[in-house]
């Protein structure tokens, strides 16, 4: 049963397949085995110094089934996908595993960071209390042109150096420090000072500034004075509340943001766990309720007859050169898949070009309102997505109609069945079990095609009235998109994330099925 | 078929029908070119008609000149040649480990049989299935992290855009590819198991050469989906500098459609110029490698 090649071979195959190599390649796979696994954990390492848990956790479970599927010998067949897995952990799953997270949260613009990063950033802030003694000051300019100011402290008389936002340095450890007799600086390692006529420009330069530490820094006031700050806000964790230090007011976290009685508030605030609330104001706010349905079911128009016009326009194509008669297969077959081989966001913009009303070669000729009707902007661009798409159906559905045997369309002749009769009970039959998974991949893909819609007209034209930006070729995934990413009222990364899961349910749902549906998976248990 | 003259009629007409039937399929076929070809010698004759704007536009221009291509590939707000640059390294560099990665994984599903080998093979397809563009919060908080510890990887830079297209490498690919590997009979590796051959050598002296056709299809298929991504990269890029062709063109066509036409359909021109190259070589391979994995008799 020995296959012929290896046969002729046989004597120089003993040390073609020698094992010589074995312990340099044990050493191999050690180092990188090691290298890897140590580069994951590191990075892990750092993300959990840096408070990224989550994403710290997704390097940490990389690390550990690398680890894990390397030293098993049970695991032998995984060692040759984790190097493609420890990616798709890492790049794809995280981002979903977040994704979902945020579904149920309300992270949006103005709620961006983690609670402790929030909290924070408001203790940064300060002020000057009333009554708080007068500082002398004289302006400097460090070397790289950040500004800092030399401070004289009215209660004792010790001079500082002061730099934003940083502790106080006091004068024994300035270097190259030149004073002259009134005490005031002539020069210092670092940093010129700037003369007196510059004062009043430094003042309004530096509004708000604080030089110095929270504990311990003054801000400029006039152009002779500095006062000492004072931290302005303390986290009580107690009331779960910010106090403002100057007047005691109360800032309560509500969903995420500090809200004082009055109703004023702080930021930056961050989310919080809301429940399912996302998902239900897709359904109860009118707002958002209004344009998804007409979305909704936009999206599965467009995927249905994206995938249908162009697998009947493919079909035809191969079908018609399905014939050896036809001269030039080769030039003409390569001439009918240009449009799959130019990227898409050139063609398309060229599209947009032609059917520009006024200055497109089509759109000046013939134009029912390619970007502006509803109704024919859908029309606009199916038609350009099925030049896009047909070269893909065309160059799949020709590797099917050849790879189905010849000899079953002798018997049907035999049997007397005529052309039509053997392309409806044979051709199409055995086209559909081949092909048919890969027209559900189109149809996800398609159901998610962004980049078509987005390049075509931004999905407009706008729906009248709707309060999330929407327009009537938006799909799901434009629509979730802008929601996302852009617009007036900031963006909701919550409710973004929240469509995006019904989305993917939806395509999910559809790509099982299908696998039911074919047997695919069946096919993928079986053994070969 | 009953007598000889009969017979000869018949033949006659049939070999004339049969001109008269490839002489109609001609006919659609290049009714059909002409329908795919339109939009690309559009672009063409704009892209050599020196007046530039959307307005004046013709399929074959008046006075033809290369201007556009030069006032692109000249201009200093938009270093076109940077983008190209950017562009071919993120789709090989991207195109090479898919291939690999996804190489490796396709051996193991075809060749080994083990628990949760279909269970792993799904929940990779459906992975592919969700809307990725949703989860570029997270792929963006994730890069702006990484960059503190490999400025390489993060924001704004080629190596971290190439991380995250390679998180999609196994997946859709790797299914493509199993179906392929599963044609080359397992007769194959066994003898050479017989020899002496470890599973790694199996795989690279037997397997590898015999898939090529395949290898060259993801390879294909990865490189035009990498070069063409617009998205992923516009959230990731933000220097002028550091943008891929598909980013810099549609930001640079984006606001004003009408003026930068010619232009346009200059760089249009230009960056379709790498994958038709590529298109054209692997086009032979593309036909069996694409279908085989799913259209296995």
């Amino acid at each position: 049963m020995a296959v012929p090649a290896a046969e002729g071979t046989g004597g120089r195959k003993a040390s073609r397949f020698s094992q010589d190599g074995s312990v340099l390649g044990l050493l191999v796979k050690v180092l990188g085995l090691s290298a890897v696994v140590g580069l994951l954990t590191y990075t892990g390492w750092r993300l959990v110094g840096d408070g990224a848990y989550a994403f710290a956790a997704a390097f940490f479970i990389a690390a550990l089934l690398f680890t894990l599927v390397f030293v098993r010998q049970s695991t032998v067949p995984l060692r040759w996908i984790m190097p493609g897995l420890v990616f798709l952990i890492l790049f794809q799953l995280y981002p979903i595993f977040f994704t979902v997270y945020t579904a149920f949260t309300n992270y949006s613009t103005g709620r961006n960071v983690e609670k402790p990063a929030a909290i924070a950033a408001i203790e940064r802030l300060t002020y000057v209390p009333e009554g708080s003694p007068a500082w002398g000051w004289t302006p400097l300019q460090a070397d790289d042109g950040s500004a800092a100011v030399w401070i004289i402290d009215p209660a004792d008389g010790a001079a500082y150096l002061a730099l934003a936002d940083e502790e106080l340095l006091p004068a024994a450890e300035v270097n190259g420090l030149q004073l002259d007799e009134s005490g005031a600086p002539v020069s210092m390692d670092g940093f010129t000072v700037l003369p007196n006529n510059q004062r009043f420009l430094f003042v309004s330069a530096n509004q708000g500034v604080t030089f110095g530490d929270e504990e311990r820094g003054v801000q400029v006031t006039t152009s002779t004075e500095a006062r000492q700050t004072r931290q302005r806000y303390v986290y009580d964790p107690a009331l779960d509340a910010m106090v403002d230090q100057r007047d005691g007011t109360v800032f309560v976290s509500q969903r995420g943001i500090f809200t004082a009685e009055d109703g004023s508030t702080l930021a930056p605030g961050y989310p919080v766990w809301i429940g399912l609330e996302n998902f239900t104001s897709i359904i109860t706010n009118p707002a958002i309720r209004g344009p998804f349905f007409t979305i909704f079911i936009w999206t599965f128009i467009w995927a249905f007859f994206s995938v249908l016009e162009t697998f009947i326009l493919g079909l035809l194509l191969a079908l018609n050169m399905n014939s050896p008669n036809i001269p030039f297969q080769r030039i003409l077959r390569v001439l009918l898949i240009v449009p799959y081989a130019i990227p898409a966001f050139i063609t398309v913009k060229v599209w947009v070009g032609l059917l520009n009303p006024v200055l497109g070669v089509i759109g000046s000729a013939w134009n029912p309102g390619w970007f502006t009707d509803p109704f024919w902007a859908k029309v606009g661009i199916l038609m350009v997505n099925l030049w896009l798409g047909y070269p893909y159906m065309f160059l799949i559905i020709t590797g099917a109609l050849q790879s189905i045997p010849g000899d079953i369309y002798e018997a049907a002749r035999v049997d007397g069945a005529g052309p039509f009769y053997q392309f409806r009970r044979l051709t199409l039959p055995l086209l559909m079990v081949s092909i048919g998974p890969l027209l559900i991949g189109s149809f996800a893909f398609n159901f998610n095609n962004f980049a078509i819609i987005d390049l075509y007209n931004g999905g407009g034209p706008p729906i009248p009235g709707s309060a999330t930006p929407a327009g009537y070729t938006d799909i799901l995934i434009s629509y979730t998109y802008r929601i996302a990413f852009g617009g007036a009222r900031g963006n909701d990364y919550g409710l973004a994330a929240a469509i995006s899961i019904i989305i993917f349910a939806i395509v999910a749902t559809v790509t099982i099925l299908n696998f039911r549906f074919t047997g695919q998976l069946e096919e993928v248990s079986e053994n070969v | 078929m009953s007598s000889a003259t009969s017979k000869k009629s018949s033949g006659m007409t049939m070999a004339s029908r049969r001109r008269l039937d490839t002489a109609l399929r001609l006919l659609v076929a290049l009714l059909f070119i002409a329908y795919a070809l339109f939009p690309v010698v559009f672009v063409i004759g704009t892209s050599l008609n020196p007046s530039g704007s959307l307005q004046s536009s013709q399929i074959i221009p008046r006075n033809p000149s290369l201007d556009n291509y030069r006032s692109l590939l000249n201009s200093q707000t938009n270093p076109f040649g940077r983008w190209m640059i950017n562009s071919l390294i993120v789709s090989t560099v991207t195109a090479i480990l898919t291939v690999a990665l996804c190489s490796l994984a396709a051996y193991s599903f075809s060749r080994f049989r083990w628990k949760s080998r279909k269970r792993l093979l799904q929940g990779l397809l459906l992975s592919q299935v969700f809307p990725n563009i949703l989860a570029i919060v997270a792929v963006f908080l994730m890069l702006q992290q990484l960059g503190r510890y490999f400025p390489m990887f993060g924001l704004n830079t080629l190596g971290g855009l190439i991380l995250v297209y390679l998180g999609g490498a196994i997946g859709f690919n790797t299914w493509l590819m199993k179906g392929f590997f599963d044609t080359v009979p397992r007769d194959l590796d066994e003898s050479a198991m017989l020899d002496g051959a470890s599973a790694w050598q199996t795989f690279t002296t037997i397997i590898l050469p015999l898939v090529r056709p395949v290898l060259a299809v993801i390879f294909m298929l990865s490189f035009i989906g990498t070069y063409s991504d617009y998205l992923m990269a516009r959230v990731l890029l933000s220097s002028n500098q550091q943008y891929t062709v598909a980013v810099g063109l549609s930001l640079f066509i984006g606001q004003q459609f009408g003026q930068r036409w010619g232009e346009f359909a200059a760089g249009a021109v230009i960056a379709a110029i790498p994958t038709m190259i590529l298109f054209y070589i692997s086009q032979s391979q593309l036909q069996g490698g694409l279908t085989s994995g799913a259209v296995k008799g």
